[in-house]
């Protein structure tokens, strides 16, 4: 009987079964970053522990980085005091760090993958629930807490459950203007936000076949979403091609010697899985959320439910958003108003996510009320879009450009919302709160459809815009 | 260390009804600006807290009622989105040792065990149940039993669940990891040695 990859490389990890029952996992990489690690280390100077594998550990700042003013100290003193503690820490432990101005700086999930970190069959460890981002490359790679960032740093070790594994098949071909977020956010409205508590979600099928990296670590990225806390894609020429001569990847004889290793990683042809779904990519429109969690979504051609039409145990939920985000059961989701419009995240803050959302605004200007910006997800994908002209592309079209960092997708840092804005956003959280104000509001779409967001000033088909 | 066996948590209980309450609710981010987890606490359910005070409401957490309480009752898929500790952190900071929900995102969950904080699944009916007896009367006191793995309140008694593997690690004192990873590290270093990726592909 076949095996999935993620039991392959799970055993591969397994150093022994603890007495609790629990499997002790070799971490082959871990990520960290300023906001979950700091009193991961204090723990550590309290016990007097080293890390125990310094040279698997690498360090970005991201999260509350500002993306405008970046000098030195910072305006906000608490985010100085963090920056400074990681750069203390990743100094007095001996671990690689990636600051503010260095090439390598960014969002974490961009900065891995770029740098050739991030590859198959390597368990990924990071204080951040989109870790599950690394999953496009066939790694089985997940979000930790504080605690644990102190054992991985300890002992590279966890001490997990196991996973079941659901396959999802995306089958035919996507439509023009119909992207990797879509895909994802079709996923998580027919299955749900909890879903996936559980499991593993293995993405498979023609449409994940054809997509590129960029694309398959939007989609794995939020599996999170989904309530998988692992996401991945078997590995094959298109991965393969994409780690080729990055910095950290195997060269020469040793990249061909890794290659073979990888391949035999893949999901065996007769694998069984605890779960198999299919979706049809070919019937998939543009797909934007409209409530307070990512599976509050309808194609953006359809209208909101409203709370007579769901079924009983989901109206307390759907009426508690429709308060919240001020709309009306029943009203079109397109010429929904929007205040801002953000692009960028772990999401969508690649290379390709830029392009797509330059093709849309190219020629054209953003709405007179709206507030653009373009933030990328690293200062390689910052320097790459800049040799293409992106950034002039977008600065005539009325979106600021910024430096790489999280920004507005989380409100750590100085990139909020104010009030109740509406945000049409590249990111991958609708949630409450999310977006810094209190009471702002957020409605998750591509990049591109982000970028005719803010033409129109108003959510509208993208497909209608670039005919 | 002294190791700290977590069999019982007996006290009042409060409940936080809702389906995915996500941890930026729970914690919103601007809170973790910091570098310790020192006063989480004084910022549990900030935001859902100040518009439940806009709305002429009380959240449970703000209910004189339930200050003291030590037992958390929730719904489905609590603590979904961020991994942030910083959530569980706050819950237990706060004085909660327990939760008893219909489910739990995984992250959470896990951070909850690492920090000592047991949460226990049980069915729809006996949340609700639970809930209801809180809310007439908040009082009341609460057990949750990981020998027996009953969650029992006056009359009442009924069955939870969680990974055996889970409920040993609480019952042992394992739950605080670092100690047990760290024992036979020989065999770390055994399977790291046969990980292509650390011996870089050497043929």
């Amino acid at each position: 009987m076949g095996q999935t990859l993620l039991r392959k490389v799970w055993d591969l990890h397994a150093v022994r079964t603890l007495p609790t029952g629990q499997t002790q996992l070799f971490i082959g990489l871990h990520l960290i970053h300023e906001v979950t690690t700091p009193q991961a280390f204090d723990a550590l100077r309290e016990r007097g522990w080293s890390v125990a594998f310094p040279n698997r550990t690498f360090g970005t700042v991201d999260h509350i980085v500002p993306t405008r003013e970046r000098a030195r100290p910072f305006l906000d003193v608490m985010a100085e005091g963090m920056m400074s503690a990681l750069e203390r820490n990743t100094k007095d432990f001996g671990l690689s760090l990636w600051n503010l101005g260095d090439q390598r700086q960014g969002i974490v999930h961009v900065v891995g993958p770029e740098m050739g970190l991030t590859q198959p069959g390597m368990t990924i460890a990071c204080g951040d629930s989109h870790t599950s981002t690394h999953g496009a490359f066939g790694s089985i790679a997940f979000g930790i807490g504080t605690s644990q960032v102190r054992d991985v740093l300890a002992t590279q070790c966890l001490a997990m459950e196991p996973l079941k594994v659901r396959r999802i098949r995306v089958t035919g071909r996507l439509q023009p203007g119909v992207f990797a977020k879509d895909v994802v956010l079709a996923i998580i409205r027919t299955l749900g936000v909890r879903g996936g508590v559980g499991y593993a979600y293995e993405f498979a099928g023609d449409v994940l076949d054809n997509m590129s990296m960029d694309e398959r670590m939007t989609v794995c990225n939020m599996a999170i979403e989904g309530g998988a806390r692992v996401g991945y894609v078997n590995p094959d020429e298109t991965t393969f091609k994409y780690i080729e001569g990055r910095p950290f990847a195997p060269q020469g004889e040793a990249f061909e010697r890794a290659k073979a290793w990888w391949r035999s990683l893949r999901s065996d042809a007769d694998a069984v899985y605890d779960d198999d779904v299919e979706i049809d990519g070919s019937a998939l429109t543009p797909v934007v959320t409209w409530g307070v969690n990512p599976e509050q979504s309808v194609g953006v051609g359809e209208c909101l439910p409203s709370p007579a039409a769901v079924s009983q145990s989901d109206r307390p939920a759907v009426t508690d958003a429709l308060d919240y985000m001020g709309f009306a059961g029943g009203q079109a989701m397109a010429g929904t108003r929007v205040d801002v419009a953000f692009i960028g995240s772990c999401t969508n803050g690649r290379l390709s996510d830029l392009r797509e959302a330059a093709n849309v605004v190219r020629g054209r200007h953003v709405a007179a009320h709206v507030k653009a910006l373009v933030v990328p997800g690293s200062a390689g994908v910052r320097t790459q879009a800049e040799a293409e002209g992106l950034h002039e592309v977008f600065r005539a079209a009325g979106f600021e450009w910024r430096e790489a960092g999280c920004s507005m997708c989380l409100g750590m840092n100085p990139d909020k919302l104010d009030g109740r804005q509406v945000c049409a956003s590249s990111s991958n959280r609708n949630f409450k709160g999310r977006q810094g104000s209190p009471t702002g509001r957020t409605l998750l779409m591509s990049p591109a459809m982000v970028a005719a967001a803010a033409v129109a000033g108003e959510v509208v088909d993208v497909r209608e815009m670039v005919r | 260390m002294a190791i700290v066996r977590i069999q019982t948590v007996t006290g009042r209980a409060l409940s936080v009804p809702g389906d995915d309450i996500d941890t930026d609710r729970i914690i919103p981010a601007r809170y973790l600006r910091a570098i310790t987890f020192e006063g989480m606490q004084d910022h549990v359910f900030e935001d859902d807290r100040k518009a439940a005070t806009a709305a002429g409401a009380r959240h449970p957490f703000d209910d004189p009622r339930f200050q003291g309480a030590s037992v958390l009752v929730v719904n489905r898929n609590f603590g979904c989105g961020s991994s942030r500790e910083h959530a569980p952190q706050a819950i237990l900071r706060w004085g909660v040792q327990a939760i008893v929900g219909e489910s739990f995102a995984e992250i959470f969950f896990g951070n909850s065990v690492v920090i000592g904080m047991p949460c226990v699944t049980a069915a729809p009916e006996d949340v609700r149940r639970l809930m209801t007896a809180i809310e007439a009367d908040p009082a009341v006191d609460v057990r949750v039993d990981l020998e027996s793995m009953t969650c029992a309140w006056a009359d009442q008694q009924v069955a939870v669940t969680m990974p055996a593997a889970v409920r040993d690690a609480f019952r042992s004192g394992a739950w605080d990891t670092t100690g047990m990873l760290l024992d036979r590290y020989e065999e770390v270093r055994a399977v790291a040695a046969q990980l292509p990726y650390i011996t870089q592909f050497q043929a």
